[in-house]
């Protein structure tokens, strides 16, 4: 995720010798949800970057929208900032009105309503997750663009195309909530590993019928690959 | 404490000294002049009758239907000013409507008898409208809730039932829908019962004749509210006939003078 900074892309075309150093990187990060039984395991990277410059290395880029629904945030920081606040607003009103825990689906919906309606304003990939009563553990991915499509697992951000192999050669369904918490602390690592804009720490949740467990697993404590 | 209501019934923005509203009441009472709907859930689904009286035998056949689809799984039978209940319908198409455009399902019952019962209660609030003068049952069946049966009332309220009555024969109707274990019936039985219920509260004597319109909504119909099928419900009015033409038949062979009977409000009326 990346921060701004406050200029012109508009000088570009307008006075050649003008020179960019462009800050708008394409989805730095990297985040993941996977489904299992009885709940959804989420993961994120922890780097937050302004061009070269890591503007917050202990990012949490995990944000509740409800108490059991989260979402994992990529692209413009102040862009999924702004969204999930708006989403979270909506949800908890409609929460109350209707007197009964909110859907994961109707969060994604609210996400991708925001996301497809103001797609050319926005940059923001945004993966919703969590337990609901009615359907258990789900996980929704809203990319750039804002379609919204359900999968029972979800990879995003710039460093998520490192790892596409990683997670569809090792991805079971059916797998137990510490093999997702492997499976995904494992993911998130490779890719950190690989992708300049994704690095830090490796923050996970459990979410299910119990509530959200969260934790975090420190630079020195990532699993270990074979260094070549 | 006021028994006349000479001044106080002239809008809906006025009390009457002993606290109520009588053009509320009024209202509650144009729907008591209109002919009888029912609602019953049962464990699988809801199904709706309405005893559609036809005033002309010129109308064209099914025209003027009191049986109403808000969304795919929602349906509506009312009773009262049926131009009333039109205008409501399209109130309830709209907030199921909007409510799947911005949470991306389908609306929950509760909540849409809720809005449209805000909706209903606004016009008893201020002198410049009047009250609707219908009041209108709603059902939908889907798998996480099952069947759901709510009932509005031109007051504004909602309940939700098991089995609701409204329009003129209303008490007669509760009365059958009572002796009824709708809890252990399914669809597909009901809707024999629910014509059964509806030929017997038809008052033979004051309206003549009469269109019954039935619809379902349920794990039959796999939770899509529609008319019930052509066969299925001729089966069901041949049901509800055979009781009714067999407590006829029993009592004109029993006293071979009797000329007529005819039912009417659970009593039967004999000219002998």
């Amino acid at each position: 995720m990346f921060i701004s900074q406050n200029f012109e892309m508009d000088s570009f075309s307008q006075n050649p010798e003008f020179t960019i150093h462009s800050f708008f990187t394409f989805l730095d990060t990297t985040i993941m949800a996977v489904e299992f039984e009885g709940g959804v395991v989420i993961g994120a990277d922890s780097r937050t970057t302004t061009g070269a410059y890591i503007a917050n290395r202990v990012t949490d880029k995990l944000t509740p929208i409800h108490e059991r629904i989260f979402c994992c945030r990529s692209g413009s920081a102040a862009d999924t900032q702004a969204i999930a606040d708006a989403v979270t607003y909506q949800l908890g009103f409609h929460s109350i009105e209707l007197d009964e825990a909110p859907l994961v689906q109707t969060a994604a919906s609210l996400f991708r309503e925001m996301c497809y309606r103001y797609r050319e304003e926005l940059m923001a990939g945004i993966i919703v997750a969590g337990w609901d009563p009615r359907r258990g553990g789900q996980v929704y991915t809203v990319p750039v663009g804002g379609m919204m499509t359900r999968q029972p697992v979800s990879v995003g951000g710039s460093g998520s195309s490192y790892i596409y192999g990683y997670v569809d050669s090792n991805y079971r369904a059916g797998m137990s909530k510490e093999e997702c918490l492997k499976f995904t602390a494992e993911a998130l690592t490779l890719a950190m590993e690989r992708d300049g804009s994704s690095g830090g720490v490796v923050r996970l949740a459990v979410i299910s019928e119990q509530g959200v467990e969260r934790q975090v697993i420190l630079g020195n404590q990532l699993p270990k690959f074979s260094t070549v | 404490i006021s028994l006349l209501p000479i001044q106080y019934d002239l809008s809906a923005s006025t009390f009457s000294p002993d606290g109520r509203v009588f053009q509320v009441e009024y209202a509650i009472k144009a729907v008591e002049n209109s002919s009888t709907a029912i609602g019953i859930r049962c464990k699988d689904g809801v199904v709706f009758g309405v005893e559609k009286l036809v005033l002309s035998k010129l109308y064209e056949e099914g025209s003027n239907k009191r049986i109403f689809n808000i969304d795919r799984h929602v349906g509506m039978a009312v009773a009262g000013l049926l131009a009333d209940a039109r205008s409501l319908s399209e109130v309830s198409r709209e907030e199921a409507s909007n409510f799947r455009s911005n949470y991306g399902h389908d609306i929950p019952l509760k909540h849409l008898a809720d809005r449209v019962a805000m909706y209903v209660h606004a016009y008893t609030l201020y002198s410049a409208v009047r009250p609707f003068g219908c009041s209108f049952i709603l059902g939908s069946y889907d798998e996480d809730d099952g069947p759901q049966l709510y009932m509005v009332d031109p007051s504004g309220i909602s309940h939700g039932y098991w089995g609701c009555a409204i329009g003129k024969a209303k008490q007669a109707a509760k009365t059958e829908i009572e002796k009824l274990q709708m809890k252990e019936m399914t669809c597909r039985e009901l809707v024999k019962e629910v014509a059964k219920i509806i030929y017997i509260v038809h008052d033979e004597v004051k309206d003549k004749a009469f269109e019954l319109e039935l619809s379902w909504v349920g794990e039959v119909t796999k939770g899509r509210h529609e008319l019930v099928p052509k066969d299925i419900k001729e089966e069901a009015e041949k049901y509800a006939k055979v009781i009714y033409i067999a407590l006829k038949h029993i009592l004109s062979k029993l006293c071979p003078f009797i000329l007529n009977i005819s039912l009417s409000n659970n009593i039967v009326y004999i000219l002998w």
